[in-house]
């Protein structure tokens, strides 16, 4: 089914209270803003998980989420770029689960791609790795790693078209192809909506069967 | 001496990358070696959130908003440079296609383990793509001051701090000199700055072997 177009406050109207948002971005490239104010601005929902590189900055971006205390549990790879996680992981509101930015990536491939979990080599033997199966393949100690999956995934693409079609620009791809194939619900926020086939077939990065909802950047 | 130490260790962490190789920079010293590699050098640099062929940084008019590198400031993009996303960049990684990964240290025991993300004692909030370099990548060159502010040597018998991977580095380079990890243990095999073997040994917390 083509990806419907909606206003930032109605795609983020069917995140629920306790839902797990999976959010693109490297700090703020690539992350969609507009949709993270929506989801800021016109949502209820708390207690939720939010699966991120980062939780944004102070104030911005991801980080006025965790400001309204609406952030339960992040999952991401670096958070020290926001000191207000530091903050509110010490004073027990918030639940940080940190993963080798590599593991975060695959995680999340792994879940769009219905593979129910993987095993690799980075983290073994350090703290990361702390009650995780352990298992030596080819005389190389592994450890297990589940996928990543969400109720919905946000993400941010430069172009999109009529169908959902998605085109990333330079190094605002990042996480958001991994992320639109890993929610049961995918909001694209795309700076430009196009025409059909302006998007040239060879470089759709992400296939509309992925996008459920296209909101416009503001 | 003549040239500050995080200066003096890029500038011999660059002699160490070849044309052709395919490598990634962390942040802090390593960040200072492009400008000794110059323009030209045949050395493909890879930037973790989702770029192969980094080029130097922008002027003012060239700066892209859509275009940063892995500690995110502005950077540009080489001719011939290709982008992708955060998991293929990693599966680059960990696939062994990073032939050197060069990146700086809290501390480094005689057997390579690396310690590069967290102090003990506080929370544990950023690791980043660290431990997929460090494990992935083909050969690991690690630079940092051989001491810490406080004069407590970075190469130690066993880290104390949080580890980043076990038995990772192949090269440490300080302003004091170069220590290689052969099978499982340092050998000094050039000084630098002026400094003499005896500088070294009182600098590190570790043994070592010299073959200069």
């Amino acid at each position: 089914m083509p990806a419907r177009l909606a206003s930032p406050e109605e795609a983020v109207s069917s995140i629920r209270t306790g839902d797990t948002v999976l959010a693109g971005g490297f700090g703020l490239v690539g992350a969609p803003l507009a949709l993270i104010d929506a989801l800021v601005e016109a949502s209820k929902a708390r207690e939720l998980t939010v699966v991120s590189n980062n939780l944004g900055e102070p104030g911005k971006g991801l980080g006025k989420l965790l400001r309204q205390g609406r952030v339960r549990r992040a999952v991401g790879s670096f958070f020290t770029s926001n000191p207000e996680v530091a903050a509110a992981a010490q004073a027990g509101e918030l639940e940080v689960v940190l993963l080798p930015q590599g593991t975060l990536a695959e995680a999340l491939r792994a879940a769009g791609a219905g593979i129910g979990g993987f095993f690799t080599p980075i983290g073994v033997g350090t703290e990361l790795a702390r009650g995780k199966e352990e298992r030596r393949i080819d005389g190389v100690a592994n450890v297990l790693e589940a996928p990543l999956h969400g109720d919905a995934a946000l993400v941010y693409a430069a172009r999109g078209d009529e169908l959902g079609n998605l085109w990333y620009r330079k190094t605002a791809r990042n996480f958001n192809p991994a992320m639109a194939a890993a929610a049961r619900l995918t909001v694209a926020e795309v700076g430009e909506l196009v025409a059909l086939d302006e998007i040239e077939p060879e470089s759709v990065h992400t296939p509309h069967v992925y996008v459920d909802l296209m909101t416009r950047a503001r | 001496m003549g040239e500050d130490a995080r200066t003096l260790i890029a500038r011999r962490a660059a002699q160490e990358l070849v044309p052709g190789q395919v490598v990634n920079l962390g942040v802090g010293i390593p960040n200072l070696i492009p400008k000794f590699l110059g323009a030209g050098s045949g050395v493909h640099i890879q930037t973790e959130n989702s770029l192969l062929g980094v080029g130097p940084p922008p002027r003012p008019h060239e700066v892209d908003e859509d275009l940063i590198d892995a500690a995110k400031q502005p950077v540009t993009a080489l001719a011939g440079a290709a982008y992708f996303d955060s998991a293929e960049s990693f599966a680059m990684i960990r696939g062994g296609r990073i032939d050197v990964a060069v990146l700086g240290a809290l501390q480094v025991s005689e057997r390579g383990d690396i310690a590069n993300w967290a102090v003990p004692g506080r929370n544990i909030l950023g690791v980043g793509g660290a431990m997929d370099l460090v494990v992935g990548a083909r050969k690991v060159i690690v630079t940092m001051t051989a001491q810490t502010t406080a004069g407590e040597p970075k190469v130690v018998s066993g880290c104390t701090y949080p580890l980043t991977a076990t038995a990772a580095a192949g090269l440490v380079i300080t302003e004091l000199g170069v220590l290689a990890v052969r099978e499982g243990r340092l050998v000094l095999t050039e000084l630098l700055g002026g400094a003499a073997v005896k500088d070294v040994r009182r600098a590190t917390g570790a043994p070592f072997s010299v073959d200069l």
